[in-house]
């Protein structure tokens, strides 16, 4: 496939992964921030590569993982109203609530279906004009412009059976309060993804504000120990500075068209990260000229703010404090088919990729 | 969900798209991207193409990949 196979060439990865080994001058910690590039280190085994001086930990950037409880528990309650369907991406479904999952309840009656894309939602709502139709609004910059551009769709042809349960998030503030909480890192692999949308100036305050290498990295092997190789040199050379690996689909500005449907949509607002709490600017609200569409105002939905107890370091995982074989339910009682915490069920989650690929070494 | 992967353009009607992953094809809103026709490469993401791909930008990192290469087997 075209910009897959070139970039997947062994003989390319074993020059990178040498030139690596010869640059290496003591430790380094790098965090990869996306859920993306987490499962792409370990499905091409990266960390094999690698010399034992270089550390990888996972970030918070797991859109489902950072979601919180309490919201699984609001989609449960809308989706047993009559009349009402909850539109979800399928990763969120098995996601436990503090009363079960999305999954459990579907099995119990509730209107629960799987789509692809928030437009998908919005055509379950224009097949069927006496169901209300919920989208269930999660992901970072990369999903919500596509869920600004399907609510002002919506607006257009006065649609009045389309909602949306909002939890978007935004990356660059929970970067920053990862660093602030303490974590030890040397650099960052900066998501590629919501670097599309937000353009590489987001960024620019981690190496300004606090001496961190930052590179924007794509999702090959070859991108993956190219930018490693970058942030070596950051680090050895004292330069700190945010270098764009992933330039066939990165730019500064970021993609202009999709943050215009995104702010017109959405503002900033303070939001509650599952394992980091609440953020400052972490989030996104709907603006008020799109009110009539937020399902958090449209219908009359109440549920007990009470966190679960368990033994679960989700919160640490998430913020690369501690990594998952430090978790007591690792592989015993949390395991993808009966997962106690959120970063268990996602394929971009830390601890189901190390159930995956590292369990058995 | 969070994934986003290089995808075929195969046809466009109005703003909308099929794109094909690897001969899998799916339905991408082109809202959010411009000059996009059959044959380009856009990433997509959840439903929607979120930026095309910059083909010169990439045949330059292979470019420079393989110049490692190259110093490496001297």
């Amino acid at each position: 496939m075209k910009y897959v196979d070139e970039f997947r060439e062994r003989k390319l990865i074993m020059n990178l992964a040498d030139q690596i080994r010869r640059s290496v001058t003591g430790e380094y910690t790098f965090m990869e921030v996306c859920g993306g590039h987490t499962a792409a280190i370990h499905r091409f085994g990266i960390p094999s590569l690698l010399p034992p001086g270089i550390r990888l930990i996972s970030g918070p950037g797991c859109p489902v993982c950072v979601t919180a409880e309490t919201y699984i528990d609001e989609l449960i309650a809308l989706s047993f109203i009559s009349g009402v369907a909850v539109a979800t991406f399928g990763d969120l479904m098995r996601i436990p609530g503090t009363a079960g999952s999305l999954s459990e309840a579907r099995a119990e009656g509730a209107d629960i279906r799987v789509v692809l894309s928030a437009y998908e939602a919005l055509e379950i709502a224009r097949s069927d004009h006496d169901l209300r139709v919920v989208f269930a609004a999660i992901g970072f910059e990369t999903t919500a412009p596509g869920t600004a551009v399907t609510v002002l769709k919506a607006d257009a042809e006065g649609r009045e059976n389309f909602f949306i349960l909002n939890a978007h998030k935004v990356m660059p503030p929970a970067m920053e309060e990862i660093i602030k909480g303490g974590s030890q890192i040397d650099g960052f692999i900066c998501p590629g993804h919501v670097s599309v949308i937000t353009g590489s100036s987001a960024f620019e305050f981690i190496p300004r504000k606090y001496k961190l290498a930052s590179v924007i990295t794509g999702f090959e092997p070859t991108d993956i120990l190219s930018s490693i190789l970058m942030l070596i040199r950051q680090v050895n050379n004292h330069n700190p500075a945010v270098e764009i690996q992933y330039n066939r689909a990165v730019t500064r500005t970021g993609n202009i068209k999709a943050q215009a449907y995104m702010n017109e949509a959405f503002e900033p607002c303070d939001a509650g990260w599952r394992g980091l709490g609440v953020i400052a600017a972490g989030g996104l609200r709907m603006r008020d000229k799109y009110k009539s569409f937020d399902a958090g105002a449209s219908f009359n939905i109440e549920v007990a703010h009470n966190e679960t107890e368990t033994a679960c370091i989700c919160g640490d995982i998430l913020r690369g404090i501690r990594t998952p074989d430090e978790c007591i339910l690792f592989a015993s009682a949390c395991t993808p088919h009966h997962p106690s915490g959120a970063c268990m069920v996602s394929d971009e989650g830390a601890c189901n990729t190390w159930y995956k690929y590292h369990l058995h070494e | 969900m969070c994934l986003s992967v290089p995808a075929r353009v195969v046809s466009v009607s109005g703003d909308m798209a099929e794109v094909s992953v690897g001969g899998a094809i799916f339905s991408a809103g082109l809202q959010m991207v411009e000059n996009v026709g059959v044959g380009d490469y856009v990433l997509l993401h959840a439903g929607f193409a979120i930026e095309k791909l910059n083909e010169e930008d990439a045949l330059e990192t292979l470019r420079l990949l393989k110049e490692i290469d190259d110093t490496m087997a001297e």
